[in-house]
């Protein structure tokens, strides 16, 4: 049961900070709607709702999506659905029903780096960087990487530039976790691959993408590009599918994303 | 800890716990509508309006609707039997214990959704299980009460 002993409306970042880092028990509370399924006993919950980090707006040269920002938002998004194919809008549609997506928010999401997440790798396929508190501005797949557990998960900023993007989701059921998710992502600077529900969390298939961007994308070596990116990527087993399934299904996945944005 | 709210137009003070959550608060305090299903945030019988959206009370901590309004279908009664007829109509209530927090996702969509499709509401009633009667009637009277073309 997850549990916690005081609660803080923060009034600034400073101050959610400050009672962050002043003990390893106290925890940012996201949307609560996953946390509350383990057995976490938190010293102090720290709020940021009062914060106005709940906003998707164009900024610069960026898309910006604050951290309280919820699912449902997202997904209602008119920037995010016109914007890289849909495929950010359309990572989150299919996540339980509608009121749960009005609860579970982005910086949640993505500071706890979820593996069954369908939202990580959708951002991780386009140019995406995370604004934390205290360390600043990092790129998605290097956060992805670190051991940041005591920071605040500000902002999350989406390169602007045209993009065309494929979402490929495989599923038990409509509302269930996903078996595997798999994004394609074509930039103006070359084609970015991200893979989730591996069941770990999501990474970019690097050797695939330098195929790509060595030898091109072709209907003749793209199942060899897709052959390098099962191969290069680890699966895991869990209740909803083996690793060897993941492996073999990636690679159809990925196949029909690529196609989608040659 | 106290907090002030407006549950179905009427301003409450509830005392609750820092960590728990609204659909324990609304049911202390007599809201028995609002039904305690899976609890894990899958199931949507603990369907509430929080400033008129359907949240999930089972995965909403009471602490964050301070000062909000909520509403839970003991305010939509006239609503609610509205809809109840175009359901038994198409014989798709059972048990019902599924249907307040069914009925109030189907309420937020009527309010929310211009013409929808088919396929609209499916999507848009995709947190909401039902144990007993299926999904086919359902759909054949939520139609009929949106005013959708077969």
């Amino acid at each position: 049961m997850f549990t916690f002993s005081k609660y803080l409306l923060a009034s600034s970042l400073e101050e959610a900070y400050d009672m962050l880092v002043k003990n390893k028990n106290n925890a940012i509370l996201g949307g609560t709607a996953y946390i509350k399924m383990g057995n976490r006993r938190l010293s102090t919950a720290i709020d940021l709702s009062a914060l106005d980090l709940s906003f998707i707006k164009e900024e610069g040269e960026n898309i910006e999506i604050g951290a309280m920002t919820t699912f449902r938002d997202i997904e209602t998004s008119d920037i995010l659905k016109k914007k890289f194919s849909g495929i950010v809008a359309c990572s989150v549609e299919d996540i339980v029903g509608v009121q749960l997506r009005n609860v579970v928010t982005a910086g949640a999401t993505v500071f706890s780096k979820y593996g069954f997440s369908d939202f990580i790798p959708a951002l991780l396929a386009l140019d995406t960087s995370v604004v934390l508190f205290n360390a600043g501005e990092i790129p998605l797949d290097k956060f992805l990487e670190s051991d940041i557990k005591q920071d605040i998960l500000v902002k999350i900023l989406i390169k602007n530039k045209p993009a065309k993007g494929s979402f490929q989701t495989i599923r038990k059921s409509n509302s269930d976790y996903a078996v595997l998710n798999v994004v394609a992502a074509n930039l103006v600077d070359g084609i970015r691959i991200a893979v989730g529900a591996r069941p770990g969390k999501a990474v970019l298939a690097a050797k695939a993408m330098e195929k790509i961007n060595t030898d091109g994308l072709t209907e003749d070596n793209i199942e060899d590009i897709c052959q390098v990116a099962s191969e290069e990527l680890t699966f895991g087993d869990n209740m909803r599918a083996s690793g060897k399934y993941r492996k073999a299904v990636c690679k159809v996945m990925l196949k029909r994303a690529l196609m989608e944005v040659m | 800890m106290n907090i002030d709210v407006t549950v179905n137009g009427r301003k409450m003070n509830f005392n609750i716990e820092c960590d728990e959550y609204l659909v324990d608060t609304l049911r202390r305090y007599g809201f028995l509508s609002v039904k305690k299903g899976c609890d894990t945030g899958s199931c949507g019988l603990c369907t509430v309006w929080v400033e008129e959206k359907p949240v999930l009370s089972c995965s909403t901590l009471s602490v964050r609707v301070s000062g909000k309004n909520i509403t839970t279908i003991e305010a939509l009664q006239k609503d609610a039997l509205e809809f109840a007829e175009f359901m038994a109509g198409e014989g798709a209530e059972q048990c019902g214990f599924c249907a307040p927090g069914f009925t109030m996702t189907v309420l937020a969509m009527k309010k929310e959704l211009e013409n929808p499709t088919e396929e609209d509401i499916v999507h848009y009633l995709n947190g909401n299980l039902c144990r007993c009667t299926g999904y086919v009637s359902q759909l054949r009277a939520i139609k009929k009460y949106m005013g959708v073309e077969s």
